[in-house]
């Protein structure tokens, strides 16, 4: 399987990074060789075998239900780079 | 052209916990903005999800209460995108693997008709925090209170043919998921919001048409109207040679319309992938016998037993069954008063009207099941006639105590001594020559004015039947 240029752009427009024009060609070159690696399962016959959803065989833990955060907004939007009337601001996201 | 419209919903209700489905911060309603929002709802580094257990265990209930199956192993996976209201840049959600299987509700159509809904699946994710676009000028005001909290997005088979059949559906859910505790179905604060896929396609046509999805409805009035306009705008759009595309609307209440929302080619690009931060959740018999062994009398259950048991019509079992706190309510009224049908008549008409007019919910009744028993007995017991009852009601609904206080208070015993009435009748007779001439002379009419004078006489008091009785007696003279 490979990708090309407009594969790559593409990714990397929703995964939100950055790539240098001139950039593209090696991405589609490098990822495509790591999609031809994992190609080499689809040799193994995998019908009786359950997709592994997380390596670890344990069941996840359950926490009961009990509100345990204390509310420390101010510590968090000391952090922030704005902030007003209790709430995070950022760059208007409609028009 | 003939078309059939094709509807499925999506319905995202809020889980009744108190705290977050993957962390300990509390999840009440109306907090001032992040005082609710721990390091793990704002996906801060390093911080890791622990599931709910309390979430898991009412997505059972509801698996259960749908006859579905529910998934002994199922996978929380991450839904990625950007949102500044997203603040890890994904969703926890189920994908492949979902907690809630296949399952189906009943719904009733307005020919009296019952039809099977199917449920494809439910699965337990996080909702998103919440975005204020108009308080401040250039800048998005960012509430991440709601972020974490835990829903059971329900998802339903396009089986559904009517905006009125997406609504009877809609509603059925919103019964069921009250009746199991596992929603508050506040639609106001957002707790049940519905999503509509809707398509058009030439009856007998057996492919579906393209769809759009109408997003965040958040009453069943808007549901109705935002599917009617969206199978108009598809009809038209083809009949007039366009196509219809797969896109995201939403629905104007003020227009009644329904509005594309700005296409992202990428908008449904969510590389959906296994959580690493989460295991499998399996589901063992222990815990499905314990989150479900509580399980209540369902709607339709509910709604048969009252048929049967109690020999209500099918029109007044559904509207008891409406709700589980106002099917306890009449239930509670029926024994109290062992007369299930007056009980079913008083319930569903002088206090339903009265909660209505008051706006309350019936739980904040001012008339308590014990007090409408104790009414409906003195209606039975003949002390005081159906009329005077309406009175009695509004004395008791204004505080003024139990039904034998006010009847005591007020005078309002029914005077059933013949000898009383037989006078008061006379005296209306002597005082009305005129009128008992002429029903002498066969204008049978003026009986219902002698009626109305003997009960205007007795300020209602008097016994009907033996009013009656008595008149006719004395009338024929």
């Amino acid at each position: 399987m490979s990708l090309d240029a407009s594969d790559v752009e593409k990714i990397a427009h929703l995964a939100r990074l950055a790539i240098a024009p001139g950039q593209t060609e090696r991405y589609a070159a490098d990822l495509s060789n790591i999609l031809d690696l994992v190609a080499q399962m689809d040799a193994v016959e995998t019908a009786e075998v359950t997709p592994m959803a997380h390596p670890l065989h344990m069941a996840q833990r359950l926490r009961p239900d009990e509100p345990s955060e204390p509310n420390q907004r101010d510590l968090f939007q000391a952090n922030a780079p704005l902030a007003e009337s209790g709430l995070f601001l950022v760059p208007r996201v409609i028009e | 052209m003939q078309w059939e419209t094709v509807i499925g919903l999506e319905i995202h209700t809020q889980l009744a916990t108190q705290s977050k489905i993957f962390s300990g911060a509390p999840t009440a309603f109306g907090a001032e903005p992040n005082t609710q929002a721990c390091a793990i709802d704002l996906g801060l580094p390093g911080v890791l999800p622990v599931l709910n257990a309390q979430a898991v265990k009412l997505a059972v209930r509801f698996g259960k209460a749908i006859e579905a199956e529910i998934a002994p192993r199922s996978v929380f996976a991450r839904k990625n995108y950007f949102y500044p209201d997203l603040p890890k840049g994904y969703q926890i959600s189920q994908y492949e693997l979902p907690v809630v299987g296949k399952g189906q509700v009943e719904i009733v159509l307005d020919d009296g008709a019952v039809k099977t809904i199917g449920v494809t699946r439910a699965h337990l994710e996080e909702d998103a925090g919440k975005s204020l676009h108009e308080d401040f000028d250039g800048y998005t005001g960012i509430d991440l209170n709601r972020a974490g909290t835990p829903l059971l997005e329900i998802v339903s088979e396009p089986d559904m043919r009517s905006p009125q059949e997406a609504v009877a559906y809609a509603k059925k859910i919103h019964q069921i998921v009250r009746y199991i505790g596992i929603c508050d179905g506040n639609m106001q604060e957002g707790s049940f919001r519905m999503d509509a896929n809707v398509s058009v396609r030439p009856v007998g046509q057996e492919t579906f048409g393209t769809r759009a999805e109408i997003k965040n409805l958040n009453s069943f009035r808007f549901l109705e109207k935002a599917i009617q306009f969206e199978v108009e705008r598809q009809i038209d759009l083809i009949e007039g040679g366009g196509v219809v595309v797969q896109e995201t609307r939403l629905y104007d209440a003020a227009k009644d319309e329904t509005r594309s929302m700005r296409t992202k080619e990428e908008a449904n690009d969510y590389r959906y992938f296994p959580d690493p931060d989460l295991l499998p959740l399996e589901i063992d018999a222990a815990f499905l016998q314990a989150a479900t062994a509580d399980l209540p009398e369902l709607p339709d259950a509910k709604r048969e037993r009252f048929h049967t048991q109690f020999g209500l019509s099918e029109y007044d079992a559904s509207l008891l069954t409406a709700s589980r706190e106002l099917a306890d309510y009449f239930e509670a009224v029926a024994h109290a008063a062992g007369e299930p049908k007056l009980a079913a008549n008083w319930v569903s008409g002088e206090l339903m009207a009265a909660l209505n007019k008051a706006e309350l919910e019936i739980g904040a009744s001012p008339v308590s099941a014990s007090l409408l028993a104790g009414l409906i007995r003195r209606i039975q017991d003949g002390t005081i006639s159906g009329k005077i009852a309406k009175q009695v009601f509004e004395a008791m609904w204004n505080g003024e105590g139990d039904a034998d206080q006010v009847i005591e208070s007020q005078g309002l015993k029914q005077i059933t001594d013949t000898g009383a009435i037989e006078t008061m009748i006379e005296e209306i007779i002597a005082a009305n020559p005129g009128q008992v001439e002429q029903y002498r002379a066969g204008k049978d009419k003026v009986f219902g004015f002698f009626v109305g004078q003997a009960m205007k006489a007795s300020k209602g008091k008097a016994n009907p039947q033996q009013v009656n009785d008595i008149l006719k007696r004395k009338l024929q003279g």
